[in-house]
Order: structure tokens, then C-alpha cells, then sequence
């Protein structure tokens, strides 16, 4: 079980929290059919540092981000939506 | 074997608190102190169990995790408990033990017979010899006979505690290492846990002659007790095996507990840094016959007359490939045993001539080739000099080297690496906030040990905030040795050379799968069963891993070795359940529940317990139901609905909001009046349904399915948290209001009765209206919305007000024929009518349209799932359709899950998805999803289920009232 750092109660078990998926992929504005399939169905899924969403769903409800080696589940860090996204290296 | 007790000694057991055990239905004596292990040796038993395969006779090999073949059946009736490593358990007075795996005795098991048919039983035996005509026929005969114990039939009258605990540092392991890594981080300020699988702490410090700081190392090892003892920032659990070591230095460990009616308590831990200090496995020494009684690990023998004054004989021959067997030899003969001599590989040790000066026959450059014995061991042969020797013996002492317990180390992420000095693997890199230290880290010397051991628990320490002060690192004095060790090739018949007693895996075994062209350890771990059962390789890991990188030419070490996983040690799932029993995942009563019993309501669990019907009078299930709906169509029915999600919205841009969320714009809506409303996700399918209610210009209500309630609450405040800054509010108030819905023709007049103050006639108070209101001077808020078809009101009320409420309608609604109806109930009137359940009714490729709802890929305004409706695949033919079925058999309702077949490219054109047979239209019915279904109309297509067929009608999926005429009465 992960221990995930909210940005806004602290570290907390992971069972309080629910992964949202990748964070940062933006919604195409003026949409083509490829475009739009891509924004659906292709998402990154590197072995190493990912970038994802995460709510602290058994807490402060709120939405935040977090950097996590999906190899070895080591979370580099956690920020706010309304934070820069850290400098974070392998 | 003949095992006795000591005369004097035993440094765990107190002689004068004597104890009675039985042991397969006689009784002996221990003493308290005493482990069942040490008890049963003490009183001369050889054979404790019989092999798993070939039913051999066996004996205990070990101590603690060490042991292979003393597994017992511990207790009776309701707590009797199989597989328990007999080492394991603390002697009690009356404790009731049993052997497993023979019949009719241990000592004369007529499954040896399978001994004698070896040719059968060879490894991946199943795979070959029950072939033909197929597994099936042989499956029940291979089941039976599988196994050790059987789990009892009866519930556990036991209660299972559980505890969660953060701690800085936590030390796994009270040994040498533990303690000293315990100390200097406890020293510093640093919370501390130290977890002891064994009753005592000191581990090897028990045993062995050597001296720390001028004192015995086991006065040592309780100096240290008592200091972290009398420190608030220590704790220690005794008894307390740490089982599973998971992310971010999460563990499981559970106490064993001496209290009547608790058994176990299950500990969820969390450090910020670990230490392990596990120890070593010694390993077994692969010769012909090693597996009999009287053979087992030399610091096993060396335990049991330190702490227990149990010897396993009186003339113990040892075989060693390292000096600790030297140390065992010479400790046996210190407690008076009559020692036939060292069998060792290599050409001299630096304690030899100690052993020759206490009358210690050494044979250097010797190896055992076999083990004579029938029941139990009486000789050994070994090669000496370039000939052949036997030595009478009643046990055979073995150490085979020492394998660093790196099973929690691996289940962190840790790799290993082949350390040749002592032939095993032990920590290379840690993955987590982890240090091995002791003989877990492959560190042997008491004094390396004690440093290594001070170094970790000082950086965990101070890597949790807490610096050391420079403290004096223990004197030591040790007789304790090199770990110079020599490999040793298996000696004589490879058949009975057993590399892992419990499964009983031999030499041979090993030799066929690498002649089969299995390879890695992992593949033969599979075809062989090495490694496998409840004790998970500990004794045979690293031999088997030795001998398959010597089959193969390969370098020791090279192949690597199996994966360890959690647990740790056989756990019972009562433990891990920790007696939460029904709190497991906790009881959703709906507010009126108890008003339900007293209508005498069948509940089912659907999260919430819910009335699924009313039996009355010994009714079935289907015939409370079709009475139930036909009551509904007919009259009036009261049911409770509270468990449906509601969630408000408010604030000036909520309209905006929920058009953006909606398949529908509800900003159209006028206040006081409520709509259907439908959610799709961003690939347009659609998520849930419910209704939507305008309770003022900047406030709504939506409703959702009482499944998808809290997955639609978060998948709104995603929306508004991240994507959306809109000036709004939402809010889950589910539990907040109770709601008691009247459906049928009377409903109004029910209502009318219940001295509500609304206006009901339909010109005041229509469908798809929402209005406030008093019954008898509660507060209500009424929604006239329908999930039956008829006319139906919602009754919103607080929950305290419920069971009152319902109550009050009930007597209201007597002399109108008012009856309760349930889910069963339910699920028939919408179905006749048509009404989807999202996720039931759709799938992940529905979209509106495909449900009948076109007006939302014509919004010309953006809403969540707008980009995907205008796809073009929105519209390409091949789509699946929600279609209504009608058996032209009417009396045979279709199970859900039948598959439309025939036709062609696909077998399946569709399947049933919901199905019920309709007491109104005296018909099955079926809503199900199809292939081009709203084209289809008319066709009569054939169903199939498990074997059986039935030809149906697709028709529109409103069976029933199809243009809604009964909601507007």
C-alpha cells in the first residue's frame, strides 16, 4: 500500500485516495477524428516517472497531481493543480 | 532417535511447572517453557508426520520457520488448526496435537505404498501419467490425496484483533543484530518497533559460549531487553512474525497471544525506515536417505539443548560443510552426549583439534554418502580416506551452510547477489528506506555483526531526524567462526537425496527437469513443486537453486534463485480478516429499515440491505413480485428509494454546469419542475440516469442509481475541481434525505390521505413537477417522477422522519389496498416499461442514441461526450441497440446473458440484459442490446444459453403503456 502525500492534509495511507490516470493531457480545442481518438484512447504509459492525477477521495476530496515511478512506486513528489509541475529526474 | 531430556540446563524452561500434552491421543509431559517441538523430543517421539508424496516417515529437522516436517493439526473441534509448524507452538497444559498425512498412524502409514511406486510419482507426474483418457477422472483421487491437513468445518469461535501502528524505525528480528540496531536507534530519540517471531529475544545469543562486554551474550541480550523495555520510544512485540513487506515500507505482522478466546493480532505497520535483521537459514546436506528420522539441521540440536535441555539422542554423528557444525558438535558433547564424530568436505577447520581435545572423531576430506535406517536413522556411510566407513549413529546433525533470511528483503523490490564465501544469496540493493544488517545481511562474526548492526540502526535513525551520539561498540569475546564453507555434491541414490522435504522433491526430480529442458528456477520450481507448500522453500531454496546451476554447468548463483512473496509464514484468513465480521465493508440500513421488518420484507444486499419483496402467506419469491407489480399496475405500492444517490448543485453558474455535464440542457428547465436526465462520459456513452430537479433559478437536485451514487459525485467534482471554474457548489446529500415513493392509480389519493398540504390534482401539481410541502407538520419535498410508469410521487423527507412517515402512509393508504413492493417488483415494472439501468441495460459502447435518445447529438451548445456523438463511428452501422425481446414461447422467461446467435460474420449478434416474466401483459419479457436492433423490429431471432435455445420477437423495449398516457393521469 502506498503512502501518497497530499498537498493539502499530509501522507495518508493509499487506501484514502483513487488514482485519476494520467495528469496534463489536454483536451484537443478544435477537434479532428484522429485527434480526438488519440486524446481518448492513447496515453502514455512509460516504465520510469509519470505524471498523474490523484483525490484524496476518504479526505479533503480534493483533486491534486503527483510524479511516480511506475516501476519501483517511489512517488518523487505531489503538487496542487494550481502548482507548477516540479523538476523531477529518474 | 532416541530423545530425552537433559539432566540439567535448558535456559528457556522452568522444571518446576511441569505441563500435560497429548500428542495423537496419548498424553506426555514438558514443561513449561517448552516448545510442542522440544516437548515431543524430550519424550522420545521419532516421527512426527509423513511425507507428502511418498508418505515417509519423518522428524522434526528444525526450529522456528526451520521446519519442514513437524506440521501438526493443533487443537480441536471448532479451533483446531492444520499445518502448524510444531516449532512453533508454545507448550500449554491440555494442548491437543495430532500427525497429518497418515492413515491409520505415523508409525505405520499405509500410503508408503506410494514409496514403493516412485516410477508413478516422479516429478510433473500429473502431468504425464493422468493423460488419458483425461485429468477429469483422476482429479477427485489426485485432490484427495493432496494435502496435509484439513481446515475444520466449524465457524472459529476465536476473535482476531487488528492494530495499525507508524513508527520511525522499525527492526525486524531480535537477534544479536536487532537488539544492538534497536539500541543505537532507541538511544537517539527515534521511535522505535522491534518485531520477535519468538518468544524470546537473543535468537542465537541463547545458545554458543560467547561473551560481550565481559558478561554471557544471552545477559547481554537481556541488558538490552530491559533498556528498550524502560524506554517510551521503544516498543517490542514478542510472538509477532512480520508476514508481507509491501510499498513504502508497509507491513503485516501478526502476534501470537495468550488469551483465552484471542488468538492472533494482525499489525499493519508503517516506518519510515526498516531494519532487517532476520537471520539465517542453516541448510539441509543433500545425501541418500537424508530425510530420515533422527536427521536434522546441527544448529537446530545445538537450540534445543540450549534453551529446551531436549536431545534429539544420545550418539549424534555431524556432517558439516562449515565450523558452525563444529560448535553444535561440541556444544552436544559439552551436554554430556556420546558424539560419534565430524563428517567434513574440507581438508581441515580452524576448531578441529578443540573437537579431537573433547574426544570428537574428525573426518576431514569425508563426505556422508547415505543414511541407514528403516523407521529412524541407526548409521551412516561415509567416504573417508578413499574408502568406505559406517558410523552407528541415532541422529544425524547437519549444516549445509547458512542462507541469510532475505525473504522480506526480496518482497521489498531488494536484488540479490551470489556471495561465494558462503554459497548463498544474500541483499545486493535495496529498493525502499531499508538496511540488512546481521546474518541477514550474510554477516556471520559476533563482533562484524554488532557493528554492521549499530551502523544501520544509527542511519535509519538519522535518516528519521535523530542523530546518534558516539557510543562504544560492545567488547566482544566469540568463539564464533569463519563462514569458510565447501560445497558438497549430492552423495549416493539421487532418489532418496531429498532437496525439499515437504513436497518431497529429490535430486533425481531435479535431474529429470533439466533433462526435460526446464531451465530457470522458476520453471521447475512449477514442474517439480521444489520450493512450493507452506514453508516456501526456506530449507531448500538455495540448495535447489545450487544443484540446478550445477545440472546445468552454470556458475553458482548464476541462475539466480526463486521469487520469495508474501506471506512470510501460512496465515489464517480468519487473521487477516481480523474478526471485522459483518463490519468487513460496512451495513447500509435504509432509514425505514426497520419499518420493512415489520412488513415482513426479504432483504438483499445490494450495499444497502434493501426489501427485494413481501412474502405473504409462504409466497415464492416470483409470485410476492408478479403480486406485488400487479398491485402497482392496479392500485397503489409504497416502497423506499433513500439509497438513490441525490446530490445538490448551487450556486449562479450551477445551470451552466449541468448543461455542461448533461446530455440534456437543463437550464431550460423552469423552477419547480424536474426532467430526465442522463450522463455521459468523454466517449459519449452514457454513465448513469436519474432526474434532475430545479428547486430554484441557482439550485438543483440530481438524483443518481444507487450504485453509481459516489462514482457520480466524484466524476462531478473532477469536472469542477480541475477543468471548470464555475462559481458553484455541489454537494452529496444522500444520506440526508430519505425518500418513500407511492406509485400507482391511487397513489394520489394515498397521498391525499396522508394530510399532505400540496395541491395534488395533476393541473397544480403535474408530472415532472417538484414541490414543497408539510404531512402532518414535517417538512417534505415531493417530486412527481416515475420509475413504474404510473403515476408516482418521491417523498423526500429527513431520515429521523421515515419510519414515521412511512408509518403515517401506510395507514393512509389501507383502505386504498396499499402494499409494500420491492426490487423484484421493481425490476418487472420497468422492464415492461422499458426503463434502462445504465451499466446493466448498456455497456461500454452506448450511446444515447443507441438507447433511443437522439436530441442529444443534436445539442448545438459542448457537453461532456458531445465530440464523441458527432464522431463518425456515432453513427456507422454495426452499432449495438437496446431492443425489447418477446418469447413466442410467453411462458419462458429468457436468463440474462443469452446471446442472439446465427447470422453472420459474428456468432453473437447481442445478448439479453435484463429479463422478468410480466404478471400485467401474462408474458416474458426481455430488454437486451443488438445489432442494428432498431432496424430489426419485427424479426424473430434466436436466443441461446448454456445449451438451451428459445426463438423470440425484437420489439421496441416499451412493452407497456409506450406512450407514457398513465404518468400524466
Amino acid at each position: 500500500m502506498l503512502w501518497i502525500s497530499c498537498p493539502w492534509c499530509g501522507a495518508r495511507d493509499e487506501s484514502e485516495f483513487l488514482n485519476g490516470g494520467e495528469a496534463h493531457v489536454a483536451c484537443p480545442l478544435a477537434p479532428m477524428s484522429a485527434q480526438w481518438s488519440d486524446y481518448l484512447f492513447f496515453h502514455d504509459n512509460p516504465r520510469g516517472l509519470l505524471r498523474e492525477r490523484w483525490v484524496h477521495v476518504y479526505g479533503c476530496r480534493r483533486w491534486f497531481n503527483a510524479v511516480r515511478d511506475t516501476a519501483s512506486h517511489r512517488i518523487v513528489a505531489t503538487y496542487r493543480n494550481d502548482e507548477p509541475v516540479p523538476e523531477t529526474k529518474s | 532417535m532416541s530423545g530425552f531430556r537433559l539432566g540439567h540446563g535448558g535456559a528457556h524452561i522452568d522444571r518446576a511447572r511441569p505441563l500435560s500434552f497429548s500428542f495423537d491421543g496419548k498424553t506426555y509431559r514438558g514443561f513449561a517453557g517448552d516448545t510442542l517441538t522440544s516437548a515431543l523430543m524430550a519424550n522420545g517421539i521419532a516421527i512426527v508426520g509423513r511425507s507428502f508424496k511418498y508418505h515417509r516417515p519423518r522428524g522434526i529437522i528444525g526450529t522456528g520457520f526451520s521446519e519442514t516436517n513437524a506440521l501438526l493439526r493443533i487443537g480441536e473441534g471448532a479451533r483446531a488448526t492444520p499445518n502448524i509448524p510444531a516449532t512453533r507452538v508454545l507448550l500449554t497444559e491440555g494442548l491437543v496435537a495430532h500427525s497429518q498425512n497418515a492413515w491409520p498412524s505415523v508409525n505405520f502409514d499405509l500410503g508408503r505404498i506410494n514409496d514403493r511406486l516412485r516410477p508413478l510419482f516422479a516429478a510433473g507426474f500429473y502431468y504425464k501419467t493422468f493423460m488419458w483418457p483425461g485429468w477429469r477422472l483422476f482429479e477427485p483421487f489426485i485432490r484427495r490425496a493432496a494435502g496435509n491437513g484439513r481446515a475444520p468445518k466449524l465457524p472459529d469461535p476465536d476473535i482476531y484483533d487488528t492494530r495499525e501502528r507508524h513508527c520511525g524505525v522499525l527492526v525486524v528480528g531480535a537477534g544479536p543484530a536487532g537488539l544492538m540496531a534497536a539500541l543505537t536507534a532507541a538511544r537517539t530519540g527515534a521511535d522505535v518497533v522491534v518485531l520477535e517471531a519468538d518468544a524470546h529475544l537473543g535468537a542465537s545469543l541463547a545458545a554458543g559460549t560467547d561473551r560481550i562486554d565481559g558478561m554471557q551474550a544471552s545477559q547481554w541480550a537481556a541488558d538490552a531487553e530491559t533498556e528498550l523495555s524502560a524506554r517510551n520510544n521503544a516498543q517490542i512485540l514478542r510472538r509477532t512474525t512480520a508476514l508481507g513487506y509491501y510499498d513504502h515500507n508497509f507491513f503485516i505482522a501478526v502476534e501470537e497471544i495468550e488469551h483465552p478466546g484471542l488468538r492472533q493480532r494482525l499489525w499493519k505497520l508503517r516506518a519510515r525506515q526498516v531494519v532487517l535483521a532476520c537471520g539465517a537459514f542453516e541448510r539441509p546436506v543433500l545425501f541418500a536417505n537424508n530425510d530420515l528420522p533422527g536427521i536434522m539441521l546441527a544448529g537446530a540440536m545445538e537450540e534445543y539443548i540450549a534453551r529446551h535441555a531436549a536431545a534429539a539422542g544420545r550418539a549424534p554423528l555431524f556432517v558439516t560443510t562449515n565450523d558452525s557444525g563444529y560448535r553444535a558438535a561440541i556444544a552436544a558433547r559439552q551436554a554430556g552426549l556420546a558424539v560419534q564424530g565430524i563428517v567434513d568436505p574440507r581438508p581441515e577447520s580452524p576448531l578441529a583439534e578443540k573437537a579431537r581435545g573433547l574426544a570428537i572423531p574428525v573426518y576431514c576430506d569425508s563426505v556422508v554418502e547415505r543414511a541407514e535406517g528403516n523407521a529412524c536413522v541407526c548409521a551412516a556411510q561415509i567416504a573417508h580416506g578413499g574408502g568406505h566407513k559406517t558410523i552407528a549413529c541415532d541422529v544425524i546433525a547437519m549444516s549445509g551452510g547458512w542462507s541469510p533470511a532475505v525473504q522480506l528483503f526480496t518482497q521489498s523490490g531488494g536484488t540479490l547477489r551470489f556471495a561465494e564465501h558462503i554459497g548463498t544469496f544474500v541483499p545486493n540493493k535495496s529498493a525502499q528506506a531499508e538496511r540488512s544488517c546481521g546474518a541477514a545481511a550474510g554477516a556471520f562474526d559476533l563482533a562484524e555483526v554488532l557493528a554492521g548492526a549499530a551502523s544501520a540502526g544509527e542511519h535509519a535513525a538519522k535518516d528519521c531526524g535523530f542523530a546518534a551520539k558516539p557510543q562504544r561498540m560492545p567488547a566482544v569475546e566469540t568463539t564464533s567462526v569463519t563462514p569458510s564453507f565447501s560445497r558438497v555434491d549430492p552423495q549416493g541414490d539421487p532418489k532418496t537425496a531429498f532437496v525439499d522435504f515437504q513436497t518431497d522433491v529429490t535430486v533425481a526430480d531435479m535431474a529429470l527437469a533439466v533433462r526435460e529442458n526446464y531451465r530457470a528456477p522458476e520453471h521447475v520450481k512449477r514442474y517439480t513443486v521444489w520450493g512450493m507448500g507452506s514453508d516456501q522453500g526456506k530449507l531448500s531454496a538455495v540448495n535447489g537453486a545450487n544443484l540446478l546451476a550445477r545440472m546445468q554447468g552454470a556458475e553458482p548463483g548464476a541462475l539466480g534463485t526463486t521469487k520469495f512473496r508474501p506471506p512470510f509464514a501460512p496465515v489464517a484468513f480468519s487473521t487477516l480478516a481480523a474478526s471485522r465480521g459483518p463490519l468487513f465493508r460496512g451495513w447500509k440500513r435504509l432509514p425505514a429499515h426497520d419499518w420493512h421488518v415489520r412488513r415482513g420484507a426479504v432483504f438483499e444486499d445490494f450495499g444497502y440491505f434493501r426489501p427485494s419483496h413481501y412474502p405473504q402467506g409462504g409466497e415464492t419469491m416470483e409470485a410476492a413480485a408478479a403480486r406485488e407489480a400487479l398491485a402497482v399496475r392496479s392500485g397503489v405500492g409504497i416502497m423506499e428509494s433513500s439509497s438513490f444517490g441525490k446530490i445538490e448543485l448551487k450556486g449562479p453558474d450551477a445551470a451552466t454546469f449541468l448543461d455542461r455535464v448533461c446530455a440534456f440542457r437543463h437550464s431550460r428547465l423552469a423552477v419547480g419542475t424536474a426532467g430526465y436526465n442522463m450522463m455521459l462520459n468523454e466517449f459519449g456513452t452514457i454513465i448513469d440516469d436519474g432526474v434532475v430537479s430545479r428547486l430554484a433559478d441557482d439550485h438543483f437536485l440530481i438524483t443518481a442509481s444507487s450504485a453509481h451514487a459516489e462514482r457520480i459525485v466524484r466524476w462531478l467534482e473532477d469536472w469542477l475541481q480541475n477543468e471548470w471554474p464555475l462559481d458553484l457548489v455541489l454537494r452529496d446529500v444522500t444520506t440526508r434525505w430519505a425518500v418513500l415513493t407511492l406509485a400507482g392509480p391511487k397513489a394520489r389519493e394515498v397521498l391525499a390521505a396522508s394530510g399532505c398540504n400540496i395541491a395534488l390534482a395533476a393541473a397544480h401539481f403535474p408530472h415532472h413537477a417538484v414541490r414543497t410541502g408539510e404531512i402532518a407538520g414535517v417538512t417534505v419535498r415531493i417530486q412527481r417522477v416515475s420509475f413504474t410508469g404510473e403515476l408516482s410521487y418521491e417523498i423526500n423527507v429527513a431520515p429521523a422522519y421515515a419510519e414515521a412517515m412511512a408509518d403515517l402512509l401506510w395507514n393512509a393508504g389501507q383502505v386504498f389496498g396499499l402494499v409494500p413492493f420491492g426490487l423484484d417488483a421493481l425490476e418487472i415494472l420497468r422492464i415492461e416499461k422499458g426503463y434502462i439501468h445504465p451499466g446493466s441495460d448498456t455497456d461500454s459502447r452506448t450511446l444515447p442514441a443507441d438507447a433511443g435518445w437522439t436530441s442529444p447529438a443534436r445539442r448545438d451548445d459542448d457537453f461532456l461526450g458531445r465530440q464523441s456523438l458527432r464522431h463518425e463511428s456515432a453513427t456507422a452501422p454495426g452499432r449495438h441497440h437496446v431492443v425489447g425481446f418477446r418469447p413466442l414461447d410467453a411462458k419462458a422467461a429468457i436468463p440474462v446473458g443469452a446471446h442472439v446467435i446465427g447470422g453472420k460474420p459474428h456468432p453473437s449478434q447481442g445478448l439479453v440484459t435484463s429479463s422478468c416474466f410480466s404478471p400485467t401483459l401474462n408474458a416474458a419479457l426481455a430488454l437486451g442490446l443488438l445489432d442494428e436492433g432498431q432496424s430489426r423490429h419485427g424479426e424473430i431471432v434466436t436466443l441461446w444459453s448454456e445449451g438451451r435455445s428459445w426463438k423470440a420477437t425484437v420489439t421496441s423495449p416499451r412493452f407497456f403503456d409506450p406512450r407514457g398516457d398513465r404518468l400524466h393521469v
